[in-house]
């Protein structure tokens, strides 16, 4: 079950995500879940504490106890960014300090809209040309989309560190880091 | 002490305000520090603990501004110069980090000194048109055992000897230089070749385990990222010190709004803490260290009236040449930078002719960084979406075979260049934001020219493939990407050409002292931080003394 889409919504996400970063005979954003990263995202309030800024100072995966599991609290002005950035100031005078702001949710709400319910049955070709024709929405899609790619997996994307092992990046090495040789040599 | 009365409030906890802190606690003085920016460094109530808030994640720091600032909660505004209207662009302007540790915490420190000439560049090479060269009110001389000092407070690993253009030392470093890049020993021995001299960068980090904490284990997730095993030689080492006196005070979350003063003389301050309530607070000095940016504005704020309040604002001209290396490169391993040199520094007879084919007196370059590197996500977003995507990653262009050079160029002062109070634009708590209104001298563009074109032929000789020649301001966009931000309250003898004195003391209310790079009369071709740290070193050293006798 998806945190904030629709189950309608989140296969257009996913199909958009798939053609964004493709499968090919490496995983893509299907097989690294990308989607899931940018569902998280915009419903990263549903959890407690909200899933904004993963803990530290280790993941675990070379050593150390699994700090990103734990994600931080935020500070009432920081509460307050993260919900005017995800959903919007919606009207609301404390929200509108320097004028409105259109949340993420809204961004997303229009884009989806605007690529189609029935994106994900549209074939390749026509997928590029909605994906082309609305090609700003297609940028904060992408943006999010190489997040959940290549960020660390604790945000709910690089699944199985899908998107690290494909291009050779190990990813956070801490508190391992990189010997001497490594650095220097070849 | 009753929590109320202080000797000193300082008001920023980036280098210079938590060298303040050190050097006004070691003296026997009280003190408050307040930060507007969240605490992730260390632990207040028990300072000898190091905090594990820090981590190798770009996401958190790279797309999320966990260091802050917010560009929402705090907007700055940028205009090239008064004919583009108010503004030209809202959001981020040249972000510093605003967090206890400040902008110490991200960088990644190359630490140089700056020159014996860099302290008198009219006397050098005289006047510029259209800039306000000066020479500083202090010499070399003055600062050079703060700068021993500065080296040792916060640990520096370098190798003194191995630059011949370097100031006069007292002494070597506390540290060794660590690990060299791969990257750095192929266009060191290039740069070589060309006549240069390649020196391995005095870096504010440790190469040995030093002051308790461990030695760097080259994660390289280090300029824009906070270290997870405190490494850095960020003012993590400063603050301890201070908190451990038991005479200091740290106040996270608390953005001061206004400096109080009356007759000449600041009574204390007025502060907007966590819970957004404003209150006062009162001490006998104010110790001003916000930082480039946030220090002008909080004059500004304050009531008080000097054109050169914001004005003459330095950053770097960064001249990046970059090429594509046949080999791995693996920017991505290590520590940023382990390489420099400063050849382009001192103008010679070749750079002087170019000069005058140009129109100019004269021309200086500035410190260059051997560098490459960028992580994945970064990498990822400059990608091309759909078919190409995965072979463009695959390639790596960027983080495993781009290499070059950073050219840190001197940025001349111009009186046009400046940070004023936007009209409009306001950060959450009502307050107006940093508008920063700047264009580059002609003189930063000609070296900058003039520079890349042998900087692009070395790179080729170290085996680039392709190479390319970005410049900030410039294909880069107009706004300046440096984080060296300085002189917006420059230091003089003199209070009609100068905000403060020359032991930083504000002329119009000598209690309030600025302590960052805010003084700088000139920006020399090296990182600030150093400088910044050995002036707030000597000039608070100075206080304490002038109180105490
Ligand atoms: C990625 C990166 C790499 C860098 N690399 C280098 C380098 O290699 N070499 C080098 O020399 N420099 C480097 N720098 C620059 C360096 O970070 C700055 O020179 C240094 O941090 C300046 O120190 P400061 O104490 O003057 O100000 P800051 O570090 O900016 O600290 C000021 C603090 O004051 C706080 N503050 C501001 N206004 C208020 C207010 N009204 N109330 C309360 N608190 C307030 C801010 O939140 C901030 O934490 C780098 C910067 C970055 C971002
Ligand atoms: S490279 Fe070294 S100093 Fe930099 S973050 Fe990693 S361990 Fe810390």
């Amino acid at each position: 079950m998806p945190a904030y889409f629709t189950d309608d919504q989140f296969r257009v996400v996913e199909a958009v995500c798939a053609r964004l970063i493709p499968t090919d005979d490496d995983p893509g954003a299907t097989e690294a879940g990308v989607a899931r990263y940018i569902d998280g995202l915009l419903g990263a309030f549903n959890f407690d504490p909200p899933r904004i800024w993963a803990g530290g100072a280790f993941s675990g995966r070379f050593g150390g106890s699994p700090g990103f599991a734990s994600f931080h609290r935020l500070s009432p002005l920081d509460e307050l960014a993260w919900r005017v950035r995800i959903e919007g100031s919606l009207g609301m005078p404390e929200r509108e300090w320097n004028g409105p702001v259109e949340g993420l949710q809204e961004r997303y709400a229009a884009g989806l809209k605007l690529l189609g319910d029935d994106f994900a049955d549209a074939d390749a070709d026509e997928q590029d040309r909605r994906l082309l024709e609305h090609h700003e929405f297609t940028a904060l899609v992408y943006e999010h989309a190489c997040e959940g790619m290549y960020g660390a997996p604790e945000y709910g994307g690089n699944r199985d560190r899908a998107g690290w092992s494909y291009i050779g990046f190990e990813g956070d090495v801490q508190p391992r880091g990189y010997t001497d040789e490594e650095v220097s040599q070849p | 002490m009753t929590a109320r009365d202080f000797d000193a409030i300082i008001i920023g906890s980036g280098p210079g305000g938590s060298t303040a802190a050190d050097v006004l606690t070691a003296a026997g003085w009280s003190v408050v520090i307040f930060e507007k920016g969240r605490n992730h460094l260390i632990d207040v109530a028990d300072p000898s603990r190091l905090t594990n808030d820090f981590s190798n994640d770009e996401i958190k720091f790279m797309a999320r501004h966990f260091l802050g600032p917010d560009p929402l909660l705090e907007p700055r505004t940028f205009r090239s110069s008064e004919d583009d209207g108010e503004r030209t662009h809202t959001g981020e302007v040249n972000t510093v980090p605003s967090t206890v540790g400040g902008g110490g915490t991200h960088a990644d420190g190359k630490v140089p000194r700056f020159r014996e000439d860099d302290f008198r560049l009219l006397s050098e090479q005289g006047p510029m048109d259209g800039a306000t060269v000066a020479d500083w009110p202090i010499a070399y001389d003055d600062l050079e055992p703060a700068y021993a000092e500065a080296e040792r407070l916060i640990g520096v690993a370098g190798e003194a000897g191995a630059n011949p253009f370097a100031a006069r030392r007292s002494g070597p470093y506390p540290m060794p230089p660590g690990a060299p890049m791969y990257g750095a020993l192929l266009t060191s021995a290039a740069a070589e070749k060309h006549g240069w001299n390649p020196y391995p960068a005095p870096t504010a980090v440790n190469s040995v385990p030093y002051d308790d904490r461990p030695a760097c284990n080259n994660c390289g997730f280090c300029a824009f990222f906070g270290c997870p095993i405190h490494a850095k030689g960020d003012p993590v080492a400063s603050l301890r010190r201070a908190l451990m006196t038991g005479r200091a005070q740290l106040r996270a979350e608390t953005f001061v709004s206004r400096i109080i003063v009356n007759n000449g003389r600041a009574t204390g301050v007025e502060y907007i803490g966590p819970d957004g309530v404003t209150r006062t607070e009162r001490a006998s000095h104010v110790i001003l260290a916000a930082g480039g940016l946030e220090t002008p504005r909080l004059l500004l704020l304050s009531g008080f009236e000097h054109q050169l309040i914001g004005g003459n604002l330095m950053f770097h001209y960064q001249t990046y040449v970059m090429g594509i290396m046949p080999m791995r490169v693996h920017g991505h391993k290590g520590r940023s930078v382990t390489h420099v040199h400063d050849d382009f520094i001192v103008p010679d007879l070749d750079s002087t002719a170019a000069a005058r084919d140009a129109g100019l007196p004269w021309f200086k370059g500035g410190m260059v960084e051997h560098a490459g590197a960028a992580h994945p996500l970064t990498e990822a977003k400059l990608a091309p979406w759909g078919s190409a995507h995965k072979d463009t990653m695959r390639r790596s262009q960027m983080r495993e075979h781009l290499w070059g050079f950073c050219m840190q160029g001197e940025d001349l002062p111009q009186l046009t260049n400046r940070v004023d109070l936007d009209p409009a634009v306001r950060d959450v708590r009502g307050f107006p934001a940093i508008r920063v209104t700047y264009k580059p001298h002609k003189h930063e563009q000609v070296a900058s020219d003039y520079y890349a074109a042998q900087m692009e032929d070395c790179l080729r000789t170290a085996g680039a493939e392709v190479t390319f020649v970005a410049t900030s301001p410039g294909l880069i966009g107009p706004i300046p990407i440096s984080r060296h931000v300085a002189g917006t309250t420059r230091m003089g003898r003199d209070p009609a050409t100068s905000v403060c004195d020359e032991w930083g003391r504000v002329h119009a209310a000598p209690n309030v002292v600025v302590a960052d790079s805010s003084l700088f009369p000139t920006g020399a071709g090296y990182g600030p931080t150093l400088t910044l740290v050995a002036l707030a070193i000597r000039n608070m050293r100075a206080l304490a003394s002038e109180r105490g006798g």
